[in-house]
């Protein structure tokens, strides 16, 4: 035990006296939450957008007048003639213009009907489809108030609910992806890092050499992450409940376990990257490139797994971030319990005892 | 074994209690392979083997805890301080708070480290440190030392010095067991013995195999081993 604390002790000066891995380790984690909280948002605000009136009457300035008055738009520039339209998207600023037909009064209570052009700037297809849904909504509510009076002979209503997140936050679909790659940040590339560098710099082999086991080496070795990850793991469940007011709605006591559960197969998978790789280097680029990209990718954290290709769906299936973020989406989200959750802890607790078999008997091999 | 290439081949050779033994031979002959076997991170496919009195195959605990090993690298933590590193090595071989106290200030007064004790080794010039390591490996008090190549990219005022630390261990009794190819060094030795192609070519005090090879230098006597 007393060896055991001096072991961890050793580990603390390592990381403490390391500016680069004591910015991975709490500056990261930080600046992730942050950037995808604020910065990363699937959300429109205030979007510029330009309108073309060739009507000017009082049903096209009361339709601008909602556009200007709703958050999501603002009324950048007002143009005169049809050739300004490609002038202005050139310039970049805004991102919609509106196109009001002439006589846009007179054709609604003559003939009732009338058009407006919706024109977006679709070098960014998603908030291009997102401003025209907006405006679309804007428009039908408008256009509700105008038929107030009216009975429709045939009518279908869609009432919808956003259920678990209603006011569509894009932080709550992030919160659990960032803290998926935090973990694996942490427990698997500082892990395989800080024991390829024992190696690299040849004192494994005295490690090797002293009465401590292989075992007892790699136990203190990997002790601190757990420990740092599970304060990550804190840190970001703080950050989203207090700055970004995300609810959490399950109970705080199976994240726990089953983030300790992702923090396990996730420095199994470290140790494993650490016994194939002869340096630090390696081991990072290991731990980039194998880890991080397919969980950022393939994890359903961004891109939705249902609309990937067959084989990358068949693949995500054994990356344990995809199952991680399922349960963790589940706990946070919709405030599920074990028994919601079962299957995919199982697959979870499969993979961490095959990596850590694995890397045990990677790790014997290397020895001999 | 490492695939179908046999690094050792069945070497046969005893050390003495407290004599300096030089384990010597060209890049690849198989010192370091073979050294491994001895201090229990590799694995001899057929043999027997006792070091320190313990078996290599069954009692490789029992070795660990009275060898003394400094590796080739430089083996001490460069982000930790002079006292720091000894208190580490210390308590990985189990030494007392208080035994580890006493002979970590003895050490310091000893390498003349009293105005660095508390800066980190990084810091310290290549020889310093090697010398620290080699203070850091007697630290537990082994019965025998194994030193891999300790003296390679010093220069020869320190390599002097650190061969009388080397024949101060061996005085007080540990056995000292050391690879090198600086051929000056192997002058030093109690015994030599000579390693060409994974086996012993030559085993004998300096002076004998000289005598034997007809040479006035350790170096003419390894040219002509290694030659063939």
């Amino acid at each position: 035990m007393k060896r055991f604390i001096g072991f961890i002790k050793k580990e603390y000066y390592h990381i403490f006296r390391d500016r680069r891995s004591l910015f991975i380790l709490f500056g990261m984690p930080i600046a992730q939450i942050m950037l995808f909280g604020f910065a990363i948002t699937n959300e429109i605000n205030n979007v510029d957008i330009a309108i073309l009136d060739h009507s000017k009457d009082a049903d096209t300035k009361e339709i601008i007048h909602k556009i200007s008055a709703s958050k999501y738009f603002s009324i950048n520039q007002l143009i005169e003639k049809e050739s300004d339209i490609e002038t202005i998207f050139k310039k970049g600023k805004v991102k919609a213009v509106l196109s009001f037909e002439n006589d846009f009064s007179k054709n609604l209570n003559k003939e009732h009907k009338t058009t407006i052009q919706i024109i977006t700037d679709a070098t960014d297809p998603n908030t291009a489809n997102t401003i025209s849904n907006y405006v679309n909504a804007i428009l039908t509510q408008y256009q509700k108030e105008l038929n107030k009076d009216v009975t429709i002979a045939y009518q279908i209503i869609p009432q919808t609910r956003m259920v678990y997140n209603p006011e569509l936050k894009s932080v709550y679909m992030f919160v659990p992806g960032v803290m998926t790659i935090i973990l694996m940040l942490v427990s698997a590339m500082m892990t395989s890092i800080s024991i390829t560098r024992e190696k690299e710099l040849g004192t494994m082999e005295v490690l090797l050499v002293s009465p401590l086991k292989p075992f007892q080496v790699i136990v203190g070795k990997v002790f601190p992450y757990i420990f740092l990850s599970i304060i990550n793991a804190v840190i970001i469940v703080m950050l989203s409940i207090f700055i970004f007011k995300m609810p959490i709605q399950g109970s705080l006591f199976l994240l726990a376990l089953e983030s300790i559960l992702f923090i396990t197969s996730a420095l199994a998978l470290g140790i494993l990257i650490s016994t194939i790789s002869a340096t630090q280097q390696t081991a990072m680029m290991i731990s980039l490139m194998g880890l991080m990209l397919p969980v950022i990718l393939l994890s359903g954290f961004i891109f939705p797994i249902s609309s990937m290709p067959l084989p990358l769906q068949l693949i995500s299936n054994i990356i344990p971030a995809k199952w991680f973020i399922i349960i963790i989406k589940g706990i946070m989200l919709k405030g599920v319990g074990f028994q919601f959750i079962w299957k995919e802890t199982l697959i979870l607790v499969g993979m961490t005892v095959f990596f850590i078999g694995l890397s045990v008997k990677k790790y014997k091999i290397r020895l001999e | 074994m490492f695939g179908d290439f046999t690094a050792v081949n069945a070497i046969t050779f005893q050390v003495k209690k407290g004599e300096i033994f030089g384990f010597l031979g060209a890049n690849g002959a198989g010192k370091t392979t073979a050294m491994k076997m001895l201090i229990g991170i590799s694995n001899p496919t057929s043999g027997k083997a006792n070091v320190a009195g313990f078996n290599v195959f069954t009692n490789a605990e029992d070795i660990k805890k009275n060898i003394g090993y400094m590796s080739q690298k430089f083996a001490l933590y460069d982000d930790l301080t002079v006292k720091e590193n000894i208190n580490f090595f210390g308590g990985i071989y189990g030494l007392s708070r208080k035994r580890i106290t006493e002979k970590s200030s003895a050490l310091i007064e000893e390498l003349g480290l009293e105005k660095t004790a508390n800066k980190l080794v990084g810091s310290l010039p290549l020889g310093w440190k090697q010398k620290l390591s080699f203070s850091v490996s007697l630290l537990h008090d082994p019965k025998i030392v194994f030193l891999d190549e300790p003296t390679g990219g010093v220069d020869p005022i320190t390599r002097r010095q650190f061969w009388e630390m080397i024949y101060k261990a061996a005085n007080q009794g540990t056995t000292v067991f050391v690879t090198t190819h600086y051929m000056d060094e192997a002058e030093y030795c109690d015994r030599v013995s000579i390693m060409v192609n994974g086996t012993i070519e030559a085993l004998d005090t300096p002076k004998k195999l000289k005598e034997r090879f007809k040479t006035d230098t350790m170096n003419d006597v390894f040219l002509k081993l290694a030659r063939g």
